[in-house]
């Protein structure tokens, strides 16, 4: 490992929940590349879309108490998978570098944050302080003969003033890394077009079209699966994919994979350590082709 | 200045389904039209995807004004887009019960304010056969603090 940084660990809400699957992947695959994470005590939620839409002041707040907990953990960064937490913690940060948005938050909290840690999402970390090399180095398990589609989302990556990772209109973060895996990754248009996000429950409509564009650019690029790093997109994705069928009148049948999930296949981990089962649209079909890939082979 | 060439809108995901497209927001905002702005179902659909402020060669930055008048709205008791309002309501509520969103009693929640009880059904068996919903909330410790925060937000503003 090129870098030996300490990171206070944010796994977000979802991670209890709908995204147990990213979570529990993430923990596997940081373990078996000998990356520490140490869970920062009794986070509480960052408030998400819901609070940054109510008022600034307040979603930074609910963030600045998981960074002032961070803060008296002596780690180098605070890490999280999931990229709406990671919006959050880091448009708290960068608008408390303003001393009287900073007082202001801090007369919302208990104890008070000094605002002097960076967030980053693990995938940062994975590529900048681990390095894709090292990864390809660990793969014991190459997935070749499958071609997927990296999909971003919107929020990893933008604003760049903010987010301050990889490009903002073409990341290749994720690219890289599935790449180092031994799959064939496609140039996908549209890495960073938004899939509806939260709107699932209240506008299932806006859900079944922007989610549906998606899957439809992916089918048409001859994509077995598409790579997701974000909970709400894997669940627009996968989880909706039978919404956005009945809604379109279409027949999509693309498994939905957290790109955490291949790391861990490609690192030699089980299907019930990266929790695969979990997948709504189920990926063994799509799985046996790396079997058969390798059977031809050998 | 917005000089108004439309990048915005030319890049903005959620156009389709928005009244007022998000240029025109931004010259309605120079000529004043508040009480046209806070009524727009528009802002409240805007998903805060930051394409707009990504792109804009003004380095204007258009999602957080549209985030700014959700706030603007809010305060003034405009919502045109219902549910959307509700369902972030509900979530905060949760974050302030629990100190951790619980996003099954979110849903909940919301399904009993808009009364829209058939919102996601058909999913309720690929969650629940798959273990995927969390049918317990995880209170944490601290919910007491994260519920200050909420309070003492919620204090200031009425001031």
């Amino acid at each position: 490992m090129s870098s030996n940084a300490t990171y206070a660990y944010y796994p977000g809400c979802s991670g209890l929940s709908t995204s147990l699957d990213y979570e529990q992947s993430t923990r596997a695959i940081c373990s078996a590349l000998g990356i520490t994470l140490q869970d920062i005590p009794d986070w509480s939620c960052c408030g998400s879309t819901p609070a940054h839409t109510v008022d600034h002041v307040l979603s930074a707040a609910l963030s600045a108490r998981n960074l002032a907990i961070a803060e008296s953990m002596g780690v180098d960064a605070v890490v999280t998978p999931c990229p709406s937490c990671l919006t959050n913690l880091k448009a708290a940060g960068h608008r408390m570098e303003n001393d009287r948005f900073k007082k202001e938050v801090n007369a919302l909290l208990d104890q008070p944050c000094a605002n002097s840690l960076t967030t980053k999402s693990v995938m940062q970390i994975l590529v900048e302080d681990y390095g894709v090399e090292e990864i390809q180095k660990a793969v014991s398990n190459p997935l070749q003969g499958l071609k997927v589609v990296p999909y971003y989302g919107c929020l990893m990556n933008r604003p760049p003033e903010v987010m301050d990772f990889d490009d903002p209109e073409n990341p290749t973060a994720m690219d890289r890394i599935l790449t180092a895996l031994g799959l064939e990754v496609l140039d996908f248009p549209l890495k960073v077009e938004c899939c509806g996000g939260s709107f699932g429950v209240a506008r299932k409509d806006m859900v079944v079209h922007l989610s549906g564009k998606l899957l439809d650019m992916a089918r048409k690029l001859g994509a077995d699966a598409v790579v997701t790093a974000c909970p709400l997109c894997q669940m627009n994705l996968d989880l909706r994919q039978s919404q956005i069928n009945a809604g379109l009148r279409e027949t999509f049948d693309l498994p939905v994979f957290y790109y955490t999930q291949l790391l861990g296949l490609a690192l030699g981990l089980s299907h019930d350590e990266l929790l695969l089962k979990k997948l709504v649209v189920t990926p063994w079909n799509v799985l046996k082709k790396v079997e058969e890939q390798e059977a031809v082979a050998v | 200045m917005c000089y108004q060439c439309g990048n915005c809108t030319a890049g903005c995901p959620n156009n389709f389904v928005y009244d007022i497209p998000v240029h025109q927001i931004m010259r309605l905002l120079q000529a004043g039209q508040k009480e046209k702005i806070l009524t727009s179902h528009s802002i409240w659909l805007c998903a805060t995807c930051e394409s707009c402020t990504t792109r804009c060669p003004n380095n204007i930055d258009v999602a957080r004004i549209m985030d700014v008048l959700r706030h603007m709205a809010r305060r003034e008791g405009y919502g045109a887009e219902k549910q959307v309002k509700q369902f972030n309501d509900s979530f905060l509520h949760s974050v302030q019960k629990h100190g951790r969103v619980f996003e099954l009693g979110t849903v909940m929640r919301y399904v009993a304010k808009s009364g829209r009880f058939w919102t996601d059904v058909e999913l309720g068996p690929k969650v629940l056969f798959r273990g995927k919903l969390a049918t317990k909330a995880h209170d944490i410790q601290g919910k007491e603090q994260v519920s200050k925060i909420i309070n003492r937000f919620l204090g200031d503003e009425k001031k």
